[in-house]
């Protein structure tokens, strides 16, 4: 996974003096029935970009929304700058949003569309010109200002949603599903720019996506967010190597799971016997287990590697290729253990040309270092 | 043998020749008569005019055009005024069907989904019913000794029964009662699509509910305003059972004026003038009808 | 919010007092005993009575149902064909002039048609010697020109609204364009043609204008009749027919209605 941010920002928040910008108490959402947002706890600080991550209808679109003004908690507070804003209208909040449609007025110019919330807030005329030129500028769409919507490329579109929703210096500006209408090529240069700005800008974002692959690269914390519910909250990086639960594993890359029960553990070192594999699995994992509890062994499939007898390896296992996905950079092989259970590995496939190539129904010895893979308690 | 293709073509030819050939010949050629007749003179025969196109002999026609009808509408005050008092009465009466229309249609369109079709239906309903019944229930309710003046004479705000059977008001509630269906279901139709996110939007940006409604919902619903502003002032220009059955002498309007030159004067030829006119009169609102429909289906692709 | 919506449903209230109102009072009187509409004098039937033995107006009643059904059909088959030629020709020779001529009907004032169809006839008596004399085909026409522009508009939404893929797989699957017509498209498009259907029937059973310019001697029909007995003033008689009409058309509206309903339901939940 790529990052388009350095990950020293990390400190910034992890100053507990300071109030964080938004902080959400036990926030619930229910319609019907039906649990939209279940008990969300989360803080986030100044000058993050934040994003919640989620398949659809896991309720971060709710939550966004909750946190634009558009919709009123079932329960819980949400604290914006420290002030409890849980029931002020979205017109009276310091937050902004770029909306998933860009949702920009048909009926006005692309500078009318800017200068909409200025003139709400009654900012003199000399000075609001000054500020729509300036954002027109900050998007680069200082040629387009007469146009109306309808005559703008949908990338253009986004700008102006942008440009919009940045014009009153929001403390917060929300996102939704930013890229979710541009297409493969624009999105990934468009996340660029995006981070670019917000750290022009200082601006704390919070954007809602269902793509990983964004969260991870544009992100500072990711809020992966599953049934109404946050599973985990963590910087990208620690949010791919350290999942706390399945379903982070799952969601985020690709991910071998064993299920088995702890043997022992001495200091950071656990064995595990598992179902699939014949010999115990030895894992790095700090805190305390005890033996025979249910557990999963969680292994990336960059992490496995093929093994020659030479290799000096406790974690092996030994299967059969059974299909191989040609992806340009890499190649994923999946492997049927004895047991009948699939693993899979990936492998660069400048490696692959050097090494002796792998083929189909071939014998492999696969192995991983024992702090490459992780525990999962859940 | 035919080949498919030309079989093709010459069906999508007839799928637009036979409407069209219809259209010319039963709504378009008619007018030539009109604008033919008004031209000739009125006379004691059967058909009461002289045609402008004459034999007079074997062979021999003469053509004599007559612009006397034209110059007897331009004298005669009383035909000026029937056109300024149906100009009147269609722009107070639509300016009466938005301040009533505009509220219900947007009232409708922010209902629940599964309210708004049964909702438009009850809209509809009356306008399947007849006009001519509909216009005569207001007789019963409008006259001297009517439910409107009983009603208001038990409650006491009056002590004497209004008189409204017989006047322009009459008229007004008449036009009103009867074309409110015409500007509730264009309006309703641009209402219903407008984005519910553009609002969000607009507060997200600071604004508040009823300035989002004149800021947003108003001028995006502006072609819905003006197609059913302009169906219903249109037709009502040419009214006549309605000025005929609630209006009193006081009600001049042109298509009343048009129907007692044919039936009760039988002048053709004058009568031919008046819808000449009136025709004119009325090609730039349809025109500008036209232009908002237009406008309103392109915004919906 | 919530007090910006009880005004607007108060309105909509109010609307709809205003718009059922009257045609409450009619049916309500049309059951009084009095002849004077206006003052209830206790429950009766017996102005439905009087009009079952009023011959005039049922041999007229009979008249406009047998031309409101003709037109209703013919209307149909041509605003059907409007609506195909404006939806789906769109390059096609003549459709500009063709979406003028059908949305001007729907505005044209009655008087202007009635008056301009009238003339056409004579003068084409007096060149071709038809239509012969003026009755129940010159009405005929004149409905049929009218209410067409109706039926087009209603069919043109539902062309504009239909998927035209589902046309394009029967055509992959090897149906000709004919076949697709009447497989696939005429089904579709059908609630908009049994809408349209009776639309065109209300329309001509209403009008009064039109054809009592193009009616001749013997044929008079339902409004005209309707007419000149409320010219001479408020009759119980009337109240009693709005009701028979009132009740038939809106049993018609609804169950038309709730089938539509029902069906755009259906397909809304499958897609």
């Amino acid at each position: 996974m790529s990052q388009l941010r350095n990950q020293s920002v990390e400190f910034q928040w992890q100053d507990p003096e300071e109030e964080p910008i938004v902080r959400i108490e036990g926030v619930s959402k229910v319609y019907g029935t039906m649990y939209a947002n279940d008990d969300i706890n989360l803080t986030i600080h100044r000058g993050e970009f934040f994003s919640l991550l989620g398949p659809s209808g896991c309720g971060k679109t709710t939550l966004l929304r909750i946190l634009a003004g558009f919709e009123t908690p079932t329960s819980g507070k949400v604290f914006i700058d420290g002030v409890d804003v849980t029931q002020v209208p979205a017109y009276e909040r310091s937050t902004n949003m770029m909306f998933q449609s860009y949702a920009l007025f048909p009926h006005m110019t692309v500078e009318d569309n800017i200068a909409f919330g200025l003139k709400q807030e009654r900012m003199e005329k000399r000075a609001r010109q000054e500020r729509v030129k300036e954002m027109l500028q900050l998007v680069q769409i200082d040629k387009l200002a007469k146009r109306k919507p309808h005559q703008l490329s949908g990338g253009q579109r986004q700008r102006v949603a942008l440009a919009r929703a940045l014009a009153k210096h929001p403390k917060i500006l929300l996102l939704d599903e930013p890229l979710g209408a541009l297409d493969k090529k624009l999105r990934e240069q468009t996340q660029f720019e995006l981070v670019n700005l917000q750290e022009r800008l200082g601006v704390t974002f919070i954007i809602v996506t269902h793509d990983q692959e964004e969260a991870m690269t544009m992100s500072t914390r990711i809020a992966l967010m599953h049934e109404g519910r946050v599973e985990q909250v963590d910087p990208p990086r620690r949010m791919y190597e350290f999942p706390a639960t399945r379903y982070s594993a799952e969601f985020i890359g690709l991910v071998n799971l064993f299920d088995g029960h702890v043997i022992s553990q001495e200091d950071d070192r656990v064995l595990i016997q598992c179902e699939d594999t014949e010999q115990p699995i030895l894992v790095r994992h700090s805190q305390p287990l005890t033996a025979g509890m249910p557990v999963t062994v969680a292994i990336r499939p960059e992490k496995v590697q093929v093994m020659t007898d030479s290799d000096d390896q406790p974690n092996r296992i030994k299967g059969i290729i059974k299909e191989i996905a040609y992806l340009g950079d890499v190649s994923i092989y999946h492997v049927e253990l004895p047991s009948g259970k699939r693993v899979k590995f990936t492998q660069s496939n400048i490696q692959a040309l050097a090494e002796q190539p792998i083929t189909w129904e071939q014998e492999v010895q696969l192995g991983w270092r024992y702090n490459s893979c992780g525990v999962l308690t859940q | 043998m035919m080949l498919p293709q030309a079989i093709a073509q010459r069906s999508r030819a007839l799928i637009i020749a036979v409407p069209w050939f219809w259209l010319a010949l039963f709504f378009v050629l008619p007018f030539l008569f009109v604008l033919k007749i008004s031209l000739s003179e009125p006379a004691l025969a059967q058909p009461p005019f002289l045609d402008v196109i004459r034999e007079i002999e074997d062979g021999l026609v003469t053509i004599k055009v007559n612009f006397g009808t034209y110059i007897l509408l331009l004298e005669d005050s009383l035909y000026v005024s029937a056109l300024i008092g149906s100009t009147k009465v269609a722009a107070i009466s639509t300016f009466f069907c938005l301040l009533v229309g505009y509220p219900m249609a947007y009232a409708i369109s922010v209902a629940p989904k599964h309210f708004r079709l049964p909702l438009l239906m009850l809209v509809m309903l009356p306008f399947w019913t007849s006009f001519l019944i509909r216009v005569y229930a207001w007789i019963g309710i409008l006259k001297g000794n009517g439910f409107l003046n009983q009603f208001l004479l038990w409650l006491g705000v009056i002590d004497q029964p209004l008189e409204i059977m017989h006047t322009v008001n009459a008229v007004y509630i008449g036009v009103v009662y009867s074309y409110l269906p015409f500007l509730i279901l264009p309006l309703y139709a641009t209402l219903v699509r407008l984005d519910p996110i553009l609002l969000e939007a607009a507060a997200d940006l600071g604004c508040r509910p009823w300035k989002q409604f004149l800021t947003i919902t108003l001028p995006q619903s502006m072609p819905g305003v003006m197609a059913g502003s302009m169906l219903v002032f249109i037709p009502v220009m040419g009214e006549f059972v309605i000025p005929d059955l609630l209006g009193g002498p006081d009600t001049l309007m042109i298509g009343k004026m048009l129907w007692m030159e044919f039936f009760n004067n039988k002048d053709w030829p004058m009568a031919a003038s008046l819808a000449a006119v009136l025709l004119v009169v009325l090609i730039v609102p349809f025109v500008v009808m036209r232009h908002f429909e237009q406008k309103a289906a392109e915004e919906l692709q | 919010m919530k007090q910006r919506r009880t005004a607007l449903y108060t309105f909509l209230f109010f609307g709809f007092a205003f718009l059922y109102g009257p045609i409450l009072s009619l049916v309500i009187f049309s059951f009084n005993e009095s002849r004077l509409v206006s003052v209830w004098a206790g429950f009766s039937t017996k102005w439905y009575g009087e009009l079952m033995h009023n011959d005039a107006l049922l041999d007229a009643a009979w008249l406009s149902v047998k031309i409101a059904s003709m037109n209703a059909t013919l209307a149909v088959i041509l605003g059907t064909l409007a609506a195909l030629a404006l939806v789906r020709l769109k390059d096609a020779k003549g459709r500009k002039s063709l979406a003028v001529m059908v949305t001007a009907p729907l505005v044209m004032p009655e008087i202007i048609i009635g008056l301009s169809l009238l003339l056409l006839f004579v003068a084409m008596e007096d060149l071709l010697g038809w239509p012969e004399g003026r009755g129940q085909l010159t009405i005929l026409i004149a409905h049929v020109t009218f209410s067409m522009a109706y039926v087009t508009v209603i069919a043109q939404s539902r062309l504009a609204h239909m998927d035209q893929s589902l046309e394009e797989a029967a055509m992959d699957l090897g149906a000709r364009p004919l076949k697709v017509f009447f497989a696939i498209t005429l089904p579709i498009i059908s609630p908009a043609l049994v809408a349209g259907w009776l639309l065109a029937f209300t329309l001509s059973l209403d009008d009064l204008v039109i054809a009592s310019f193009v009616s001749g001697p013997g044929s008079t029909t339902l409004p005209m009749v309707v007419y000149s007995s409320v010219r001479l003033g408020v009759s119980p008689q009337i109240n009693a027919l709005a009701t028979i009409v009132i009740g038939l058309v809106s049993a018609a509206v609804l169950i038309a209605g709730f089938v539509i309903y029902r069906q755009e339901k259906q397909l809304s939940k499958k897609s």
